[in-house]
């Protein structure tokens, strides 16, 4: 890995041309992408509750999600006297800037079979298709993901407002507790490629879809990280961020004109990179069979086709699940999802090692099934306890 | 050239934080100005091709320390600027400013006396990709100072484990509360 080959031979205008116009587009992408998106949501769930949606601005009311951001922008900038005025400016930006962000580390096309490793020739140039392949590769996402609770978190204090802090204080406890679960899953896929570059990770799975990761890891990863990522979105069945019927609208109740707006684009945005980071992790990122003509062209459409689909499993979330419980959400994120996906991680890594040092296969998976049994009787004794603990005070309260 | 300028941006944003940290009158905005601080040490483990370092320093501190000091700030309603007349020792502004004396003291000190390696661990060189740094970290980690990194998540196990002990309501404590507000 050596990173993108563009700059192995120095810096000259031209590359630099050649990745101002990769910005341009991934931004540009973007926008286009969310304006896209939300219309997608609300005609997909009207359509899923039998009602019509948007249809009045432009065909099939496409122009609808244009016709909001106009009036966004005409409407009052309103802030609350008790609000602090620095960090309540601040808050839409951080939400905002951080969503834009982690898309940089998504590769979008290339083909990777073969000798190609995901190279396109731009001018002559060879580059990849991706903003940036940071040496921290994937953690860029974590990072952003974890700095963006910041956005929602100082956004609901700097409100000086109940429901927002409210609202904040539960995005940002949800936000930590399903991070560990997040970040867990990402770690299988980073042991079994071997490399945190999201162009490695891609490259890793080249060459058919037993390669992907969400067959060779076994699919427990792909659906801890679904359910992660959906919680960390603060999408439904987990948006007891905005729960509209007991908080008004959560974090962002007391924003108004474009600062709302900028909350409104990180929040679909984030979907929309959610998606793309999911494919990339465990779905090939741009693979996908070249049928005939242009090969730079296939994979960029199998990608966005990948990204699609994900962007309508969390549609299809939102019209099916209701909402969680507080407590529910907890305990599925602490209690569930973390034990197993370390387990997960555990019982990967114990596969790899005995590949790598060739250990004996009985002794090896003798030892972990005990070792297993002993943690889980610990585990579930523990749980029980915690639980009999629980009733207890119930029943005396 | 560019290495000068990447250090004297990044070194003026981590002293510029750490002093908003002090003088800031508010938590909150002390809590950020904190956060501020370690996206310039997260710069420099960058500029020293430490790239992992850079992106734990991120997640880990900004994202997740300083999030649970907000979250404390905010859930204890500490968040308004404080009246810092009425909580002082008597004693604690000098005491502070001969601690602060003797620190600086002590840096200085080491910066001008110290002139060669001190613990004798050698420097771990490789090549600048995400990927070596965290091999060569794991490899140091485990094998060199394996003691010191189990003892230390040992504590923190400890740690949580009295955090847990000292946030539970015992029993027998909890029938008082009842009783007593069954009598009120």
């Amino acid at each position: 890995m050596t990173g993108d080959p563009l700059f192995l031979d120095g810096v000259d205008l031209a590359d630099i041309g050649i990745m101002a116009a990769k910005v341009l587009i991934a931004f540009t992408f973007l926008l286009v992408a969310t304006m896209f998106m939300v219309w997608f949501e609300r005609k997909l769930i009207s359509d899923m509750q039998n009602r019509i949606g948007p249809n009045v601005a432009g065909p099939w009311g496409l122009l609808q999600t244009f016709a909001d951001g106009v009036k966004f922008f005409f409407k009052e900038d309103l802030r609350p006297e008790n609000a602090d005025p620095l960090v309540f400016r601040l808050a839409p930006y951080i939400a905002a800037v951080t969503a834009f962000l982690s898309f940089a580390v998504v590769p979008i096309g290339g083909s990777f079979d073969g000798d190609s490793s995901g190279t396109v020739t731009i001018f002559g140039r060879e580059t990849y298709l991706q903003v940036a392949d940071p040496p921290i590769g994937i953690l860029l996402l974590l990072a952003m993901s974890s700095i963006a609770v910041y956005g929602v978190m100082l956004a609901g204090w700097a409100s000086g407002s109940k429901y927002p802090l409210i609202g904040s204080v539960r995005a940002s406890a949800q936000a930590i507790s399903y991070e560990a679960a997040l970040g867990m899953a990402t770690v299988v896929v980073v042991i079994l490629a071997g490399t945190l570059s999201t162009h490695g990770i891609v490259a890793a799975q080249s060459g058919g879809i037993t390669r992907w990761f969400v067959v060779s890891s076994g699919i427990v990863p792909f659906i801890v990280f679904l359910i992660a990522a959906t919680a960390e979105l603060n999408r439904p069945p987990f948006d007891l961020v905005e729960a509209e019927q007991e908080l008004v609208g959560g974090f962002h109740t007391e924003y108004s004109s474009i600062r709302f707006a900028l909350f409104f684009l990180a929040e679909f945005m984030n979907v929309i990179t959610m998606s793309a980071i999911m494919v990339t992790l465990f779905f090939g990122g741009p693979a996908g069979p070249i049928l005939f003509g242009m090969t730079w062209f296939w994979p960029t459409i199998w990608f966005l086709l990948k990204v699609l689909a994900f962007l309508f499993v969390f549609v299809w979330f939102r019209a099916t699940l209701p909402r969680l419980r507080y407590d529910q959400l907890m305990h599925l994120g602490w209690k569930l999802l973390i034990p197993l996906i370390l387990f997960w991680l555990m019982f990967i890594s114990l596969k790899e090692l005995r590949a790598a040092h060739d250990w004996n296969w009985f002794a090896t998976y003798g030892a972990a099934f005990v070792a297993l049994a002993i943690g889980t009787s610990l585990l579930l004794a523990g749980l029980r306890a915690g639980d009999r603990a629980f009733q207890d005070e119930l029943e005396e309260a | 050239m560019v290495d000068t300028v990447v250090f004297i941006v990044a070194a003026a944003i981590c002293l510029t934080g750490a002093l908003g940290v002090i003088l800031a009158r508010n938590p909150v905005h002390s809590a950020l100005m904190l956060v501020m601080t370690l996206f310039g040490i997260a710069v420099q483990f960058v500029a020293q091709e430490a790239h992992f370092l850079a992106a734990v320093q991120v997640i880990v501190y900004a994202g997740a320390i300083v999030v649970l000091f907000l979250f404390v700030i905010m859930l204890l309603g500490v968040d308004r600027a404080q009246n810092l007349e009425l909580s002082v020792l008597p004693v604690q502004k000098w005491a502070a400013l001969v601690f602060a004396g003797g620190s600086c003291a002590v840096l200085a000190l080491l910066v001008i006396v110290v002139k060669e390696p001190v613990t004798g661990a050698e420097a771990m060189g490789g090549s600048a990709t995400g990927d070596e740094n965290v091999r060569l970290l794991a490899r140091s980690l485990f094998s060199d100072y394996v003691y010191a990194f189990e003892l230390t998540s040992l504590l923190l196990v400890i740690a949580v484990i009295g955090a847990v002990v000292l946030a539970r309501k015992p029993k027998n404590m909890s029938d008082v509360v009842t009783e007593e507000g069954s009598e009120a």
